[in-house]
């Protein structure tokens, strides 16, 4: 139990919620009843009709990181309508479809905040299991009703279907904004994406929206057609594959790379050209070997990224409803979401569970 | 010995060599290309000692090839000019760094980065395309293709401005590429040595805030005082090291002997930049987290390209900056590396080649 909470979840806010939640490190989630904050002047109310299952989320649920608070309700890849909005709030009105992503609060007075960039904030507030200003704990997306300061409201514009815009809020990001930090977004460049997941498949679309040549680097040769003709990757390499990779040395301008479980660099590197840059999004929990000759021989960087501010995120938001880009998901009934989070350890995918909560949370009493 | 070499005129030379892993140096007749018409013959006059060579002595990296004549902070004076050369006439002052060839047509020579070529040809440890190897500059000449001959400033001193040809240029090129020039700024300087001492000088000319992190305390009145440096971190001390959190934009990491990145990526910035240019025999541990939290990266750097290392060295007559050096005979190298390999030297021998070197 959250050794913070004094009051029961659901007599904590005067807005009753409804979600499910994970009670202990099984990571197995079910009904759970809680409240929400009553809407303060700035923030913004909506009725959650999807949320995106990111494997952050699995991660979390299981406590894999160390730092969950039970009852935990995941999901920060949140999309809805408006149902009510602040006195002060002038983004956004009854109605709008809007979304919430990975953030949902930061000092909004330190250099980060000030350049746009409120998920460097060292304060952030994540979406779900932080500490929010008034001391509760915030409840993510697996949810009936959310509430957000405006400042981290998103709005999905109309071309985007609802749906498929949710898995934008944490993989959208997550890929995008790195693709511009490091200048990987040039038409005529070329870059490799590694791991071909939730994040992958969404890295190989924006790339290509962007105008740039993308390979797919995958254990998997099963997934080749499919990055190929469904996806629109230009070329793909099996990483296990020496002899395929030998013959890509020195071919790519930078790497996107997704994986989060533990992997060599050193062939990654091989494949960049001088000055080429390795950009991992992935979170492997231990340290990887870094081999410092073939990072200074070329000239060669190894950078992090992690989402993004409130700003870029619109903005890929709006950049993917011009280009259509959309995520390939596979929508969800609310009661499968523990046999959702057995197969997405299994990367049984393609490529983003989304949840339909507006038509299967139902509240049991 | 293959046919081509015979074929290339040779003349004689002398040069101290290491014969095997001990990296024992002791004297070596061997011989050196007769001056071409692209090149340009130094008599040379010192030679800086790096620690590179102190890796390639002992086989530190494995791929040393014996014998090795080790040096490539090379200074002196033009004795012979080819006739196709126009940027160099006999008695200028001199200087050859780290290569002495590569390919001259891929995309790195033609962005005059020839530091990066596919096809570098190192100053020493290497071989040329005609099958002849190269030996460096603990000699008492060289033959070098003019195009990686660097004219040596008059306000330079000879023997303290040697060093700039591999340390100096390997923080310069460093700090230009990832954008460490900003005046202001706050750059780390890992590591007191011939590079890290060199980085302090050119970084406070570019009008940066210097922090040094090192692991010895004794060097902190030096680093300020001397130096210039701003400020100073013992890198094993967790108090000194936990007030640097998240202070710094950059830090250049000069140090070659394996250490954790942890510490030094806290220090920056949210999108702070880790140089390395030091060059460990083993893989560094990189903790990712820390990366992605601050949008953090590490870069490597490699010397420079000919055009860059003579703007360095322009920049650093017109800045008077050159290397803190302890001046040695050729007959104390061995005295000199035992010294180095416990980094007891303010900050880089140079070698009296020209007055200690003798047939």
């Amino acid at each position: 139990m959250n050794p913070t909470m004094t009051t029961l979840p659901e007599k904590e806010h005067p807005n009753k919620a409804f979600g499910w939640a994970a009670r202990d490190p099984s990571g197995v989630l079910s009904p759970f009843k809680f409240s929400r904050r009553a809407t303060g002047e700035k923030d913004v109310a909506f009725k959650v009709l999807y949320c995106g299952i990111c494997h952050s989320d699995l991660h979390m649920v299981k406590n894999e990181w160390g730092f969950s608070v039970y009852p935990l309700v995941p999901g920060h890849e949140i999309v809805g309508e408006v149902t009510e909005v602040g006195n002060k709030v002038q983004k956004f009105k009854v109605g709008d479809r809007v979304g919430v992503g990975c953030v949902v609060g930061s000092c909004r007075s330190c250099d980060s905040c000030k350049d746009d960039l409120e998920n460097y904030c060292p304060q952030s507030i994540l979406t779900y299991g932080a500490k929010y200003h008034d001391g509760t704990i915030t409840y993510g997306g697996y949810s009936d009703t959310m509430v957000a300061d405006e400042q981290f409201i998103l709005r999905i514009p109309e071309n985007l279907p609802l749906d498929a815009a949710a898995p934008l809020l944490c993989a959208g990001i997550t890929v995008y904004s790195p693709l511009r930090y490091y200048g990987l977004d040039k038409p005529g460049l070329h870059i490799g994406v590694v791991g071909l997941g939730g994040l992958g498949h969404v890295a190989v679309k924006f790339a290509k929206a962007m105008g740039v040549k993308v390979t797919v680097i995958s254990t998997s040769p099963t997934k080749k057609k499919e990055a190929l003709e469904n996806l629109g990757a230009d070329s793909f390499l099996v990483s296990r594959d020496h002899h395929q990779l030998q013959g890509a040395t020195g071919s790519l301008d930078g790497i996107i790379d997704t994986v989060s479980a533990e992997h060599p660099l050193l062939p990654l590197l091989g494949l960049l050209k001088s000055n080429g840059k390795l950009v991992l999004v992935g979170a492997p929990e231990k340290p990887l070997e870094l081999p410092i000759f073939p990072l200074l021989q070329g000239r060669k960087v190894v950078g992090g990224s992690m989402t993004g501010g409130m700003k870029e995120t619109q903005e890929m938001v709006d950049f993917a409803a011009a280009h259509n880009v959309k995520p390939d998901i596979e929508v969800i009934a609310m009661e499968y979401v523990n046999t959702a989070m057995e197969r997405l350890l299994k990367a049984d995918v393609k490529y983003r569970f989304v949840i339909d909560i507006g038509n299967t949370l139902n509240a049991t009493s | 010995m293959s046919t081509t070499v015979e074929e290339v005129k040779q003349q004689k030379a002398l040069g101290w060599a290491a014969t095997d892993h001990s990296g024992t140096l002791s004297p070596f007749n061997f011989s050196r290309r007769e001056n071409g018409d692209e090149d340009v013959t130094l008599k040379i006059l010192y030679c800086g000692v790096c620690h590179s060579d102190l890796h390639v002595l002992k086989n530190e990296w494995g791929f040393t090839s014996y014998p090795v004549v080790p040096g490539h902070e090379i200074v002196g004076v033009a004795t012979k000019v080819g006739k196709n050369v126009t940027k160099f006439k006999v008695g200028d002052r001199v200087g050859v760094g780290v290569l002495v060839g590569s390919c001259k047509t891929c995309e790195c020579c033609q962005q005059d980065l020839e530091n990066y070529c596919p096809q570098i040809i190192f100053t020493f440890n290497s071989y040329n395309p005609d099958g002849t190897k190269n030996y460096g500059g603990y000699s008492d000449m060289i033959v070098v293709d003019q195009r990686y001959v660097l004219s040596f400033p008059d306000k330079l001193p000879l023997d303290a401005g040697a060093p700039l040809l591999c340390a100096g240029i390997t923080v310069y090129s460093s700090m230009k590429y990832y954008g460490m020039t900003e005046t202001g700024k706050h750059l780390g300087v890992a590591g007191l040595g011939g590079l890290g001492h060199v980085a302090v000088k050119i970084a406070k000319a570019f009008g940066l805030k210097v922090t040094v992190i090192s692991s010895s305390p004794q060097k902190e009145s030096e680093a300020i005082n001397r130096l210039g440096a701003d400020s100073f971190l013992v890198s094993s001390d967790p108090a000194k090291m936990k007030s640097g959190i998240g202070s710094m934009d950059y830090i250049i990491d000069t140090v070659s002997a394996a250490h954790p990145l942890l510490p030094l990526l806290s220090l920056l910035k949210v999108n702070g930049k880790l140089v390395t240019v030091g060059l460990p025999n083993k893989p560094l541990e990189l903790p990712v987290l820390p990366l992605n939290f601050g949008r953090k990266l590490v870069g490597g750097s490699d010397v420079g390209g000919m055009k860059e290392t003579q703007e360095m060295l322009d920049f650093c007559a017109k800045h008077n900056i050159a290397a803190d050096i302890e001046l040695i005979r050729i007959n104390e190298i061995n005295t000199a590396m035992e010294r180095l390999a416990k980094s007891d030297v303010r900050y880089r021998f140079v070698i009296d080649v020209a007055n200690s070197l003798s047939q």
